[in-house]
């Protein structure tokens, strides 16, 4: 009787092991033959949270900023697969490329004298400018920042966006600050503050999120921010291979396929004179707002 | 050789160099500011809730009690930016909960709700950790003295629990400090974390002196306080 259920335990022991070792001999194999098609990978930093520009769901990514930067990729010779998308905050950017956790970032990342000082840029892949969000509504009392005198802005904590309203908006403008744009969407449409101000194409973006179009951006850009894809400090070949790849992603059309899926429906138009981009020296924005 | 030890001078002067002018180019100080007066009238805040809701748990009544130790349970364990978050998409922008109208002393005071609420509980905690020293033969005489519930609270239990708490309540002033950064939540723009963001973005070639900044701003701060914690318990623990 005794031996009986020991043998019988045995046996299950025996096939539970063998099991297991099949799965993890899989499992291995499945890896290795994985490693050999897939090759090296490039790792891009992106925020998983700026819907429009780019935007992390459940594994998938898509945006303006996540359709360049598969673009550019493609072009300097990695599959789809072989790009692997990281998120970044905007006050880890630097630190991120300098230790080589990413090998580029492509984001609403302003190119700026002081930003050069420690990486690299290539693009500007788009050209951006602060602009105003506000409630269609109100389409006739706010034109400019001018207009905002003893009315509420809303910008998000720690933003240039804020920075510039800070400095250069009426005295008599009232600033929140809030963690991110979304929460000043809900503001806007609460009736707390009469705009939202940062970047027009993330502007135009959110606005595109709110699909019944009550919002509308302004549309007179009152700075220049250019957005450049960030690398390592020193990669100078890089930099010439992501400008070509950017050239062709210009004059391909792809560009303005992207664009206008990322802010479709709102009206938007990127500022003209800037857009698309035809030089492509990583010229610094001045950060300094003229309206 | 000299040559590189003086290279190396200038740019270690350099370094220095840059935290002066990051010094005369931001508020630090003022940001520094904000943050304690922040500390400052949250601690008031939450001492006088922390009292209340303390009495609540040693009453007599046992509803009092059941709801006393229901609101502790409850801030104690939400996250405190979930507070503040609450306040300010929920109370404020939402339900239209307004204190002044100006939006700077409205967040300011929101803020400070913010923080109260959530300190309070830790801070009644700590009391009832120095109720626990005062021997039950305190309440007993004060009861066959006459004294009445506040009376004797006031008269003879609290004081003798806040000179056994200091040390816990030092320690909950020490993280009231340092979570004040969080009222940048609560849409406080003048106050650390958000300035230390904002000097990110404009000056990323700095980044460790801003961080150094701020990390030894805090540093200055909390030694003291910890100090004094640690002096004024030992001086005014009732020794039994």
């Amino acid at each position: 009787m005794k031996s009986t259920f020991l043998k019988r335990i045995t046996k299950r022991v025996g096939a539970a092991g063998l099991a297991l070792m099949t799965t993890l001999s899989l499992v291995a194999c499945g890896s290795a033959s994985q490693a050999d098609v897939v090759g090296p990978k490039i790792r891009i930093g992106i925020k998983f949270d700026q819907p429009g520009i780019s935007v992390e769901q459940s594994g998938t990514y898509s945006g303006f900023a996540v359709d360049t930067a598969r673009y550019v990729a493609e072009k300097l010779g990695y599959a789809p697969k072989q790009i692997v998308f990281k998120q970044v905050t905007s006050a880890q950017r630097e630190s991120l490329l300098q230790n080589g956790t990413v090998d580029m970032i492509v984001d609403t990342y302003t190119i700026t004298k002081d930003r050069q000082k420690v990486v690299d840029f290539a693009g500007p892949y788009f050209v951006a400018g602060q602009d105003l969000l506000i409630r269609k509504t109100e389409r006739s009392q706010i034109t400019s920042p001018r207009d905002l005198a003893n009315k509420k802005v809303c910008s998000a904590t720690g933003s240039t966006s804020a920075k510039i309203v800070q400095d250069y908006f009426p005295k008599t403008t009232q600033l929140m600050l809030l963690n991110g744009y979304s929460e000043c969407l809900t503001a806007l449409l609460s009736g707390t503050v009469d705009a939202v101000t940062t970047d027009d194409l993330i502007l135009a973006t959110l606005a595109a999120a709110k699909a019944d179009s009550s919002l509308m951006v302004v549309g007179h850009p009152f700075t220049e921010e250019s957005y450049g894809i960030g690398v390592k400090k020193g990669s100078a070949v890089l930099v010439e291979k992501i400008n070509e790849a950017l050239k062709s992603y210009v004059s391909s059309g792809a560009w303005k396929r992207a664009i206008d899926k990322a802010t479709k429906g709102t009206g938007y138009k990127p500022n003209p004179k800037f857009n698309p981009p035809t030089r492509f020296d990583a010229r610094a924005s001045d950060q300094i707002a003229r309206f | 050789m000299p040559g590189m030890f003086h290279g190396f001078l200038a740019s270690l002067s350099s370094y220095f160099s840059t935290f002066a002018d990051l010094l005369t180019r931001y508020n630090v100080l003022g940001a520094f500011w904000m943050n304690i007066q922040l500390t400052l009238w949250a601690a008031l805040g939450s001492l006088v809730l922390g009292i209340v809701l303390t009495l609540m748990r040693i009453s007599p009544v046992s509803s009092l009690v059941r709801v006393g130790d229901g609101i502790v349970m409850f801030f104690k364990n939400m996250p405190l930016a979930i507070v503040m978050v609450f306040l300010l998409l929920g109370c404020f922008i939402q339900l239209q909960v307004q204190l002044p109208a100006n939006f700077d002393t409205n967040f300011y005071w929101l803020a400070i709700t913010g923080l109260s609420l959530y300190t309070a509980p830790f801070v009644s905690e700590s009391l009832m950790s120095g109720i626990n020293t005062v021997p039950m033969g305190q309440a007993e005489a004060a009861r066959s003295l006459g004294f009445g519930f506040f009376q004797s609270a006031f008269l003879i239990i609290l004081p003798q629990a806040i000179r056994g708490a200091i040390a816990p309540l030092g320690n909950t002033l020490i993280a009231l400090l340092k979570n004040s950064t969080v009222a940048a939540a609560a849409g406080v723009a003048a106050e650390t974390s958000s300035l230390m963001n904002t000097m990110i973005q404009y000056n990323a070639s700095a980044i460790t002196q801003v961080f150094l900044l701020f990390a030894l701003g805090y540093v200055i701060l909390i030694i003291p306080i910890g100090l004094a914690t640690t002096y004024l318990s030992n001086k005014l623990a009732v020794r039994r």
